[in-house]
């Protein structure tokens, strides 16, 4: 990325000079209109729903420890659970981490504006998520939510899962929707509006570029899942029949208008992250990134390209082979954009004078596992091979490559990275370590004989299997524990993070961290640049 | 080549899982997945051998290249660590690295391309079905209907634990089979009533969604005589793990006995005149698919 100097001969912010008084405790934390506490609410509600969400999954990954297990009784309660896990992951815990916290944190930061275009809109953004947790847990624990985060009708309609719950489970998502709607509005006007001076488009630091790409994903994607939500509510309650044959209807058309939100989606969860392994990897390399306009060009292709795919999520629901061709092709191009930054990533380390910090551990491991992810969406993307795969757990080992190994090692990335800049405490490296290598054993060991699984044929969605899937179900459930285990390790080392002592410089990273964030105390004034920065 | 590739995938596996060795020489077995098993099911028809050559070509070329990356990064992580190499490069590009890998990728995944799209149109439907079976999803049982042999339909239902023979499988065997002869085309036309569910048995290659409203079509055939196990595979309810599906490959005389025999007992049990709704608009949806 580029180089950035600024005339701004001190390191900290003259906020002295006028009150720096931060608001009394509900005016703070309830209605904000700072950036750094509206991403720190983000950050602790991604916390909390991962906890949920993981619980979730520990008890998911202990019913299919065995063959045959009673922990989960009725194939509805387990219905239930795993829509909850995937929902609850999806948009209570990556999105908020990576766009709500990290991205309200840092794009005013490192573009030199003193806060988000729309502060009052950025809170309510955020405090559109809490009800809609409630409303999703309303969901799981009635029961009622047994159709899958794909929501797919009929399943998810008034005759098979009647009920307030599955309702309930819709409306949050039309809050979670509308939530992340209003944040992307805000992101790309600040982006495009608000950057210091000199602070040209190709001089932008590569997180913001993926937070702009992100959020472009966002508000063009978002509105059609809440329309299908919104048809999927009529369908259910007045009477109409948008995804009932029996009225004129399609479940298919329901199919087409999740994917072309869903499989952006997916996009919007990683785009952040391959911004924060950018700026983490520059660091600790102590170079800039290896060819930025590549990198940028390459989150544009795939953000643009993400849009034109949606349907390889529906090989199987009767398109026209000629579709299927098409959606293959496409499909099989946005394997050469991830490949470039893979290895742009790697070319940016070639060279370096590397530090092996927390931080750089997470995204080392980053550029495998996501390799590994990305490798098996290309075995997916092959239409006749996904005949045999499609539903399995081949395709739950590929997203949770992605996502569980990629995701989440880019949040807490981001979260060893710039965890003393956001509270002015340093995390302790020998636990931030055992955290790493705890949880690459853990997730590594419960999500790769899943590939096994899937390949022989095991079904997802199933809370019981034939005995002959035993053994690599009871391989990847001790994964599962252990990744658990990692996660008791990691609530540890934010303990140890906030009760320690000492306090952090500026720049504690040195040489190699470059972007603005890092001319601010840590943690930054309240008001951050009262005064413009000025780049060269 | 064909051997070539195969070798090279096998030694691929083999190289990922040395603790499956003992489930990959048995998994070339029955119709069913067996213990340990790190590969696809062994293919009864010519539809998932080509799967499995794909999927072959497809995983040598994916682990040659998670191998290449694993290795880059052992290299950077050991040669240009702080201590050893304390002065940074300033490079930040290279053409040539950069068209490189930008253009080998593409070319990898033409090499993919070409036979993958071969199997789709190959897997999609066949000009020359020699039998139609309709294949109806309910929740949560099967319904298999036999338009050209009698236009009948049976209901495959799993066996409960408590009732499992010795030698059955826990929840992949069924009461009643689907019966198919060996070696011809059978025409599959899936559908449902009610919810979304998936036809799926693995070692024939072959799984379409049931969908209400719509008839989705396939084929496979079978090599051999024997038993070939699927399960449904699109989240249905709260008994979609208990809804197997049972393909029983025969000769054409045992075909002809069974479908004689199940007719009368189909005739026997339901009054003339009286079939199933669902299979009369499922005769009229099929005969309105024109390709």
């Amino acid at each position: 990325m580029a180089d950035t100097t600024h005339d701004h001969a001190h390191g900290h912010d003259h906020s002295h000079d006028h009150h720096d008084h931060k608001p009394g405790f509900v005016a703070r934390w309830f209605f904000s209109t700072n950036h750094k506490d509206i991403g720190t609410l983000y950050l602790i509600f991604a916390v909390v729903g991962g906890l949920i969400g993981g619980g979730l999954s520990e008890i998911m990954r202990a019913q299919l420890q065995f063959p045959a297990n009673h922990i989960v009784t009725s194939g509805q309660e387990w219905n239930t659970i795993i829509t909850s896990h995937g929902l609850l992951m999806i948009f209570f815990s990556v999105m908020p981490a990576l766009i709500g916290g990290f991205g309200n944190w840092f794009i005013p930061l490192m573009i030199g504006a003193p806060d988000m275009a729309f502060p009052r809109l950025n809170n309510i953004s955020f405090w559109l998520l809490p009800p809609a947790l409630l409303l999703i847990l309303i969901g799981l624990f009635m029961g009622e939510s047994g159709s899958g985060w794909t929501l797919y009708p009929p399943l998810s309609n008034a005759t098979y899962e009647s009920g307030m719950g599955m309702d309930c489970t819709l409306f949050a998502l039309h809050l979670a929707g509308a939530s992340s709607l209003l944040g992307a509005m805000n992101f790309i006007t600040t982006i495009f509006n608000m950057r210091a001076p000199g602070m040209t488009m190709h001089k932008l630091p590569l997180f913001i570029w993926a937070s702009l790409v992100t959020a472009w994903l966002l508000v063009l994607s978002v509105p059609v899942l809440a329309g299908a939500i919104t048809m999927l509510i009529c369908d259910r309650n007045f009477g109409t029949s948008f995804f009932d044959p029996r009225g004129g209807g399609d479940p298919v058309l329901f199919q087409h208008l999740f994917w072309f939100f869903g499989h952006p989606e997916v996009y919007i969860m990683i785009l952040p992250g391959f911004g924060i392994i950018s700026h983490v990897i520059s660091t600790f390399s102590k170079k800039p990134i290896f060819g930025y306009l590549g990198m940028v060009y390459a989150m544009v292709g795939i953000g643009v390209v993400g849009f034109v795919v949606w349907a390889h999520h529906m090989y199987l629901s009767g398109m026209d082979v000629d579709t299927r061709a098409y959606f293959m092709g496409a499909t099989m191009v946005i394997a050469v954009p991830t490949g470039v930054k893979i290895f742009s990533w790697i070319a940016t380390m070639w060279g370096g004078s590397i530090e092996f910090k927390t931080p750089m551990l997470w995204a080392v491991g980053f550029l495998f596992v996501f390799t590994i992810g990305g490798v098996t969406g290309v075995v997916c993307a092959n239409a006749g091979i996904d005949e045999a795969i499609h539903n399995t757990y081949y395709v739950i080992a590929h997203f949770h490559y992605v996502l569980s190994l990629g995701a989440v090692f880019s949040i807490f990335c981001g979260f060893y990275y710039w965890i003393g800049k956001m509270s002015g405490r340093q995390y302790p490296e020998f636990w931030g370590r055992v955290h790493f290598w705890l949880f690459f054993l853990g997730v590594n060991l419960t999500f790769f004989p899943q590939h096994f699984l899937g390949l022989a044929g095991m079904p997802r969605r199933y809370p019981d299997y034939p005995d002959a899937f035993a053994g690599w179900n009871y391989v990847s459930s001790i994964g599962a524990y252990i990744s658990g285990l990692s996660t008791l390790v990691f609530l540890y080392v934010c303990f140890r993070t906030f009760t320690s002592k000492a306090h952090v410089a500026d720049n504690y990273w040195g040489e190699g961290a470059t972007t603005l964030e890092w001319t601010q105390t840590s943690p930054p004034a309240f008001h951050t640049y009262s005064e413009l920065p000025r780049i060269l | 080549m064909q051997l070539f590739r195969r070798l090279c995938a096998a030694l691929t596996l083999m190289i990922m899982a040395p603790v499956a060795l003992p489930g990959w020489f048995a998994a070339f077995a029955a119709g069913a997945p067996t213990p340990w098993e790190i590969g696809m099911q062994p293919a009864a028809n010519e539809i998932k051998r080509r799967i499995i050559d794909l999927h072959d070509l497809v995983l040598v070329i994916i682990t040659v290249t998670t191998i290449f990356v694993g290795v880059l990064l052992a290299i950077v992580c050991t040669r240009y660590t702080a201590k050893r190499n304390p002065v940074p490069s300033k490079t930040s590009h290279h053409t040539g690295l950069e068209i490189a890998w930008t253009v080998i990728p593409i070319i990898l995944l033409v090499v993919m391309a070409i036979p993958s799209f071969r199997l789709i149109y190959f897997q999609d439907r066949t000009p020359n079905p020699d039998l139609t079976i309709k294949v109806i999803a309910h929740q949560w049982y099967w319904e298999y209907g036999y338009p050209d042999n009698g236009d009948f339909s049976i209901e495959s239902r799993y066996v409960h634990d408590e009732d499992l023979k010795p030698g059955q499988l826990r929840l992949l065997d069924v009461d009643n089979q689907m019966v198919v002869p060996v070696g011809k085309n059978v025409r599959i036309l899936t559908s449902s009533p009610e919810v979304i569910h998936s036809f799926f048995v693995p070692s024939l290659g072959v799984q379409r969604y049931a969908i209400p409203g719509r008839v989705i079509e396939t084929w496979f055939s079978v090599d051999k005589p024997g038993v070939y196990y699927g399960q449904c595979n699109q989240i249905c309810g709260q008994d979609h793990s208990r809804m197997p599906i049972v393909v029983h490959a025969v000769t054409e005389q045992e075909f002809k006995a069974w479908t004689e025999q199940t007719k009368k007992a189909a005739q026997a049990d339901v009054p003339a005149g009286s079939q199933t709704n669902l299979l009369a608009a499922t005769n009229t949806m099929a005969n309105q698919v024109q390709r």
